[in-house]
């Protein structure tokens, strides 16, 4: 079953039919999604009706295009918004982290890592409803002691940044001490000997070779965030992000208009994916 | 320690600390003694186990709970079957650009949103759908088919969700077996199973169980591909836990409910673990 062993014919070719037919299975929900974005028709289905670019740049009922639609648009922009607080909250924690866990021996170091995984081991919506329980006892708690209405604790935004931001900073923190342990600390104790404070040393010789983990780990945070859903779900309030936002469409009727946000949600993933590999591979 | 050191230690040790703690730990450990509470009266609530006696005496909720547990499962080992000989076939048989060429097609549906995918199920398999107007179209069948809204359709849509980080772990175990080893196997007379058996497998095991893991993680706590793909009857274990949290607002079975999902993962996860004498550090690090 490697290529230095002969096999039969037969069996090569149903093995390599069976292959094509995996990467067909994995392709056609995109690819129908795709090919719908364009249909000059009500409905993301087949009879086709000949090709529009309506769904993107439509500014008349009943074919208002994405770049039109205000709710989606905005929805987009509170995405990015969380998204980019989750990523930059991941990044700083897991730098940190990264550095506790390969430079620093101490006591309870093996049980903090356990419980550093844990986030990833628990379901994303149970991690949602504990910190909706959680902030509401504490929102309710700081009412009837003080008369306060926390308005941050309720579900919303705020909620919904440390929600995602609770097990992002889980491979957050697996991505950078990943390369931190790869380093060689000679370099930084070379920087000493030369004068440098610790501090110094950190800045310009580590945090430079750890650059390109914590960009790695950046647009990671910012994909998870931006598709997460479970968590999102439970802790959402009045704004909603666009997985949310898309989700309350899809229950009331599916539009071609879906099929074209999706198709400009593809688009920016691969983009970022794309970057994140130029970035991994130049290195 | 030196003070230096010491107080360098403490500033790393505190995000971490304030994460856990304030995000993970005390949350959960409130969501369980709210899952113990039940309504006596007007803001009014005893310590009882109430919540967890409700879910087990409604056939509803524990049927659901069962229902939700074996597709899991199933969904679990369907992925298994499905992306092993495609792993196999990345790590072993193709190389060089191909390898990475295929590799990288398997990442591509992923970075797209979990919705996306399910939108994409959901334009195929309807009623109105591509796969049933191909079908009258070709003449095999006369008047529309549904085929969404049924477990089959949930099955699809979960598999292919999770077929990823079934691939990734496969991919990776593989490749660090060696091709002699294979070589060798056949040399003393093996035939493919039977080398399959006692060579790929046990080799590939730490993937296996990593991607198993979190297959069935993710099947178990999805909510979206169930409510988009499942009918009236397919109910889900997180619609039950949403239901109770969002639309009944009644907190107290909700959380026993999140525990009792939280317990049965974290359940599945520990036998998996000790079955193959594994670590979660190993698995997950």
């Amino acid at each position: 079953m490697i290529p230095t062993i002969p096999q039969s014919r037969p069996f090569r070719f149903a093995y390599s039919a069976y292959v094509v037919l995996f990467f067909v299975y994995l392709a056609l929900p995109l690819f129908v999604v795709t090919v719908f974005a364009f249909n000059d028709s009500q409905f993301p289905s087949l009879p086709w009706e000949g090709f529009t670019w309506n769904w993107f740049f439509g500014d008349a009922a009943p074919m208002i295009g994405v770049f039109h639609e205000r709710p989606i648009l905005r929805a987009i922009g509170t995405s990015a918004f969380v998204g980019l607080a989750v990523s930059l909250l991941s990044v700083a924690v897991g730098v940190s982290n990264a550095f506790l866990f390969t430079r620093h021996k101490f006591p309870g170091r093996g049980l903090l890592y356990i419980l550093m995984l844990l986030p990833l081991v628990i379901p994303g919506i149970v991690l949602g409803i504990s910190m909706l329980v959680f902030s509401s006892t504490v929102a309710n708690a700081v009412w009837d002691s003080m008369k306060w209405d926390l308005e941050v604790l309720r579900p919303g935004l705020t909620l919904v940044i440390l929600g995602q931001f609770s097990f992002i900073a889980t491979i957050a923190t697996l991505v950078i001490s990943a390369r931190l342990q790869k380093f060689d600390q000679s370099l930084e104790e070379a920087a000493l000997n030369l004068g440098a404070t610790r501090l110094t040393a950190v800045r310009t010789i580590t945090i430079p070779y750890l650059a390109p983990a914590m960009i790695g780990a950046f647009v990671v945070a910012f994909l998870m965030s931006f598709e997460n859903f479970n968590t999102t779900l439970m802790l959402v309030g009045s704004d909603a992000p666009l997985t949310i936002a898309m989700f309350d469409r899809l229950k009331e009727g599916s539009t071609p208009l879906l099929n074209a946000v999706s198709l400009l949600l593809m688009l920016g993933s691969s983009c970022l994916a794309l970057v994140m590999i130029a970035f991994q591979r130049r290195d | 320690m030196r003070d230096g050191t010491r107080l360098g230690f403490i500033l790393l040790l505190t995000p971490l600390l304030l994460w856990l703690s304030l995000l993970i730990i005390i949350p959960h450990i409130d969501m369980f003694l709210v899952s113990l509470r039940e309504r006596v009266g007007v803001g009014k609530y005893e310590i009882s186990p109430a919540n967890y006696l409700t879910f087990l005496q409604e056939p509803l909720y524990l049927w659901t709970f069962l229902r939700t547990a074996v597709m899991s499962v199933l969904a679990t080992l369907i992925t298994l079957v499905v992306a092993f000989p495609v792993a196999y076939y990345i790590a072993k048989m193709a190389k060089g650009r191909v390898r990475s060429l295929l590799f990288l097609l398997c990442l591509v549906p992923f970075w797209v949103s979990e919705l996306v995918r399910t939108f994409g199920w959901m334009i195929l398999l309807r009623e109105t759908g591509v796969i049933s107007s191909l079908l009258q179209y070709l003449g095999l069948v006369h008047g529309p088919v549904e085929m969404l809204y049924n477990d089959a359709a949930i099955m699809i849509g979960l598999v292919y969700t999770s077929m990823l980080f079934m691939v990734v772990p496969l991919i990776t175990t593989l490749g660090s077996l060696d091709d002699a080893v294979i070589e060798a196997g056949y040399d003393l007379g093996g035939s493919g199973p039977s080398i399959l058996r006692e060579i790929v497998i046990p080799h590939a095991m730490p993937g296996i169980v990593s991607g198993c893991i979190v297959v069935f993680m993710l099947s178990l706590g999805n909510y979206l591909t169930p409510t988009m793909l499942g009918g009236k009857d397919s109910l889900w274990f997180t619609e039950l836990i949403y239901s109770q949290f969002i639309v009944r607002f009644n907190w107290e079975l909700g959380a026993a409910f999140g525990f009792v999902l939280l317990f049965l993962s974290s359940f599945i996860v520990w036998v998996m673990l000790r079955l193959t004498g594994q670590t979660l550090e190993k698995t997950m690090g």
